[in-house]
């Protein structure tokens, strides 16, 4: 549970980073008519940023992912032992 | 050539593959192996928020506006990230609670009101009605200009005679094929694995298709990226949509206000819209499938949106001048290069696009107003008669077909009124600006346990009767439906009315406009109204229910808030009516199996929340609720009983993590006791063994004491040397039993503390050649010889020096004892180290065994074999000599030195260093 607690927590912060990466004002770097190697920048920005941001994506979610976890076990259950 | 009948039998042939992907998917299902148990069939099904919109929109969009068609595949991309939190909680919820569609989640939510559950389905309805007529219009319009081929030309207006309308037999067979995919039976869990399988298929041949033309177009018309952007920099326009402000004049901030308000918009599209709901919840086989689908639905979203400005480039400079729809730029510009097949290809790709979006959302709409419209007004109409009919699952059935017919002829009718005047992206908009209204109630249904149904109904409607105000009804003035005044002046020349600067708001694009407003109403109005009023018995239990999901698996608390009584045979009597005799039988089994494998027996609330469940997969939590609530005996439960329910089991919770915490402590207790009581056990016998040792040492002295004493009594004519022999053994034997005593005495003080000690600075140095002094005359007449290594400085410690002396003589007495008989040695030494004196005392004889190592530091215990050898002393000596040098804050142990005779060591501090002894 501490796992996936944990996996969570990371991907909400990418979440706060996706938000930035892709808003005003750092989007606002990128405005204009400047090309990168023939490629419009912000056009390339949004899309690199993109590609980078699912790959991030992607490292959170599959390090250590479970293949198939059984269900969490009841909690409310209280163990009888004596 | 492209002749009719071939776009005709392409497109059969292309829905029938998908027909036998969805039939072979189903068969699959019902022999138990699914083919959509897997994380890339869910996430390639999930791109079915890829729609028409993407597929042609995006293109007219980015030829309008440049990058602005963006934010709406940012936005999903973003909030993936969240999913893992999010759609897993609501998946969580549904699976646990049988929801089969957003407006089910939310009545339930909400105190299972019909209301609420009607209104989440009219704004659905209301709201995506645009959004079908979109696909509509992509479809006829693509067909259109296919069929020109190898003209380009785009047919505008003139729309004919209804009956001759191609888009309204395209949205008949539409329909067609939904009834046949989504309504063939009825489901209770309404899953369709085989509707799944062929959405997936869809998404990848729509992928397929826009790459295979964006490739077409940047590599095949240009040469790559480079050179299509170095030519369109002869483009002044194209090269302003470049830029975030596109063509569109704005001040920047404005720009990145619609710029944020979309990706918003979007973020909260891909988790409400139903078709999206219906995919990521009720299809969904596995929670942990969306850890896949976090990355891989943005990926996907990242694939099929490379291409869109390329293509919109490459449209806009090859047909200069407007002649040709930029949302149809896909398909002319392989019929511009005369690829026909590419283009009979991209045109099936747009047909996949557009048939998955009206497949899944019409299903899903459809199951929406059959359950929480249709039924429940049915239910309160004429329930008598509803209630008579034996067989409901047929009625069911017909009420969710005609559903889909009728979605599909109010998107063809707003494609006649209204779809003309737009674009394909203003039109999708104005429908995801319609299921944002979901989003406060969805959120706070998972979050805030205070929501309350009020609060819900007050917020959506507010902020669905702004949406409608300000982007519905422009989209019909802008038609022509409503005089253009209305939007110029305001409804009946209200300036301060106008719809698209409501309460003269100005500086915001239409849509943020009408999201702010809406979001505004309906946002204010479910927190200030929640805030303001209480929530019912239900709504409090399935508001536990619902944020503390994780907590309470199962149903277990939703059977507790029940009292009354039910039959076994009406419920399900009940339940045969709705799901057929078979399942209904099957899933009463199943029930029947598991409560009788529980501790305690089925009670009727296990029974009624049973039949609730089942019956909310088929018809909707509201009208379960309802049907249910005709067949038993309710007690109504008042607030304060239901509360001190929920108080109950959420103080079981509570109280079970505590036993569990108790359970564990309790662990640790027994295991010490038990410990303890060995230890004890093993003290009693060692008692016992004392009691015998030292009756054995008293009774050898005594017996030889009263021994001699009888011989001086019975023969007082003994010669006078002989009497005081005798007389000398009598004092010497009554001297060893005092000795014996004291040591008794002496370590039981020790050891409870009461000894006396006086403490003071001494020179450890002396007392050691105080002990060597006394025992010396002993060991010469052993014939010991006697090292001793001392410092030349006085040593000073802090200590009893009578205790020290004690300590010293007794480990002197031992060596001897253990000397080599015939040559024996003894060595002290002392020396000081670190801050503390070192005391070595060794022997020369046999050494102790290693078993015995320990052993010779207990009471009465001896080191060798007792029952060979006699035992020589008290067996106390040792005892009483750690505890002293314990007592003076230093240790005593024996070295481990096999076969070299024993070493015992002890050290002190020195009365110089900090940590002296108490």
């Amino acid at each position: 549970m501490s796992h996936c607690t944990l996996v969570g927590q990371r991907l909400i912060a990418s979440f706060v980073l996706g938000w930035l990466l892709f808003n005003y004002p750092l989007l606002a770097l990128f405005d204009g008519t400047r090309t990168w190697f023939g490629i419009p920048a912000l056009y390339g920005y949004l899309f690199v940023a993109w590609a980078l941001f699912i790959g991030l994506l992607a490292f959170i979610a599959e390090q250590g992912a479970p293949g198939k976890k059984p269900a969490l076990p009841a909690a409310s259950a209280p163990a009888s032992k004596d | 050539m492209l002749a009719g009948w071939i776009i005709a039998l392409a497109s059969f042939a292309y829905l029938g593959v998908l027909f036998a992907i969805a039939f072979y998917g189903d068969k699959r299902a019902d022999a138990g192996a699914s083919i959509i148990d897997s994380p890339y069939v869910y996430a390639l099904s999930l791109a079915v928020y890829a729609s028409s919109w993407t597929y042609y929109g995006s293109v007219g969009r980015a030829a309008v506006s440049g990058i602005g068609f963006l934010p709406i595949y940012l936005g999903p991309t973003v909030v993936a990230a969240l999913w893992w939190t999010v759609l897993r909680k609501i998946i969580r919820i549904s699976k646990n609670n049988r929801i089969t569609s957003i407006a089910d989640f939310v009545a339930s939510r909400y105190g299972k009101s019909a209301l609420l559950g009607g209104l989440v389905t009219m704004v659905a309805v209301v709201g995506l009605v645009p959004y079908i007529a979109l696909q509509l219009k992509a479809v006829s319009a693509s067909v259109a200009v296919l069929a020109h081929y190898p003209d380009i030309a785009t047919p505008r207006g003139g729309v004919g005679p209804l009956w001759s309308d191609p888009t309204l037999y395209i949205a008949l067979l539409l329909a067609t094929f939904t009834i046949l995919f989504g309504t063939r039976h009825l489901d209770a869990s309404e899953r369709h694995e085989g509707m799944v399988a062929a959405i997936a298929f869809e998404s990848l041949v729509k992928l397929v298709a826009f790459l295979a033309v964006g490739v077409f177009v940047t590599f095949g018309i240009y040469n790559g990226f480079g050179d299509l952007f170095a030519r369109a920099e002869a483009f002044p326009a194209l090269k302003a949509l470049l830029t975030l402000h596109g063509s569109e004049a704005g001040a920047d901030n404005a720009a990145f206000g619609s710029w944020a308000s979309l990706i918003v918009l979007s973020m909260l599209s891909i988790m409400l819209l139903p078709r999206q709901f219906q995919i990521a919840v009720v299809e969904n086989v596995d929670e942990n499938h969306v850890k896949k689908a976090v990355w891989l639905l943005p990926l996907y979203l990242l694939a099929i949106n490379v291409f869109v400005l390329p293509i919109a480039f490459g449209g806009t400079m090859l047909f200069p001048g407007g002649t040709v729809d930029p949302d149809m730029y896909v398909l002319t510009l392989p019929m511009q290069e005369h690829y026909s097949f590419l283009a009979l290809f991209v045109f099936i790709g747009g047909l996949s696009a557009a048939t998955g979006m009206v497949i899944v959302e019409t299903i899903a709409l459809s199951t929406m107003v059959c359950n929480d419209l249709v039924m429940p007004l049915l239910l309160r109409l004429q329930s008598l008669q509803l209630s008579k009919r034996a067989k409901l699952g047929g009625l069911l059935l017909t009420i969710r077909r005609a559903a889909i017919v009728l979605l599909l002829m109010l998107g063809y009718a707003y494609f006649r009124l209204a779809g003309e005047a737009y674009a394909l992206v203003s039109i999708g908009l104005i429908s995801f600006a319609a299921v944002a209204q979901f989003a406060p109630a969805m959120l706070g249904a998972i979050y805030w346990k205070n929501g309350t149904r009020l609060g819900a109904l007050v917020g959506m409607s507010a902020g669905f009767l702004l949406w409608a105000y300000t982007l519905l009804l422009p989209s019909f003035a802008e038609s022509g439906w409503l005089p253009p005044s209305f939007l110029e002046h305001g409804p009946i020349g209200v300036e301060w009315l106008k719809p698209r600067q409501l309460f003269g708001l100005q500086g915001l694009d239409q849509v943020s406009h009408a999201l702010f407003w809406s979001m505004l109403a309906n946002a204010g109005g479910y927190v200030g109204v929640s805030l303001t009023t209480r929530q019912s018995a239900v709504e409090k239990a399935q508001a536990l229910l619902f944020v503390d999901a994780y907590a309470h698996m199962g149903g277990a608390l939703g059977s507790r808030v029940w009292r009354g009584s039910a039959s076994t045979d009406a419920v399900l009597a009940l339940l045969r009516r709705f799901l057929g005799s078979a399942r209904a039988d099957e899933a009463y089994a199943r029930f029947h199996r598991e409560r009788g494998s529980a501790s305690a027996p089925a009670t009727d609330a296990d029974l009624v929340h049973f039949g609730e469940i089942q019956l909310a997969g088929a018809i909707g939590a509201a009208s379960a609720r309802a049907m249910i609530a005709s067949v038993v005996d309710e007690e109504p439960l008042g607030l304060d009983e239901v509360m001190a329910i929920l108080d109950e089991t959420s103080q079981a919770v509570a109280y079970s993590r505590q036993l569990e915490q108790k359970s564990r402590e309790l662990e640790t207790t027994t295991a010490e006791l038990k410990a303890a009581n060995a230890r004890l056990t093993e003290l009693d016998h060692m008692k016992d063994d004392f009691i015998s040792t030292v009756t054995h040492e008293l009774r050898t002295p005594l017996t030889s004491i009263r021994a001699f004493s009888e011989i001086l009594l019975d023969h007082p004519e003994l010669a006078a040397a002989k009497r005081s022999e005798y007389l000398g053994i009598v004092i010497k034997e009554s001297e060893r039993l005092t000795r014996l005593i004291n040591n008794v005495l002496d370590l039981a003080k020790i050891e409870s503390g009461s000894a006396e000690w006086h403490t003071a600075p001494l020179d450890l140095k002396q007392v050691i050649e105080d002990a060597v002094n006394a025992t010396r005359q002993m060991l010469l007449e052993q014939r010991i010889e006697l090292e001793l290594d001392l410092p030349p400085r006085a040593s000073e410690v802090l200590a009893d020096p009578d205790r020290l002396m004690q300590v010293m003589l007794n480990l002197l007495s031992n060596a001897a004892k253990f000397c080599d008989r015939t040559s024996g040695r003894i060595a002290v030494s002392l020396e000081a180290t670190g801050g503390e004196l070192r005391v070595a005392v060794r022997d020369n004889g046999p050494g102790v065994r290693p078993q015995d190592r320990d052993l010779i530091f207990e009471k009465f215990r001896q080191g060798g074999d007792t029952l060979t050898g006699k035992p020589q002393g008290t067996g106390l000596g040792l005892p009483i000599s750690r505890e002293i040098i314990r007592h003076f804050g230093g240790t005593l142990w024996l070295e481990n030195t096999p076969g070299k005779g024993a070493l015992f060591v002890f050290t002190l501090p020195l009365a110089s260093a900090p940590e002296t002894m108490s």
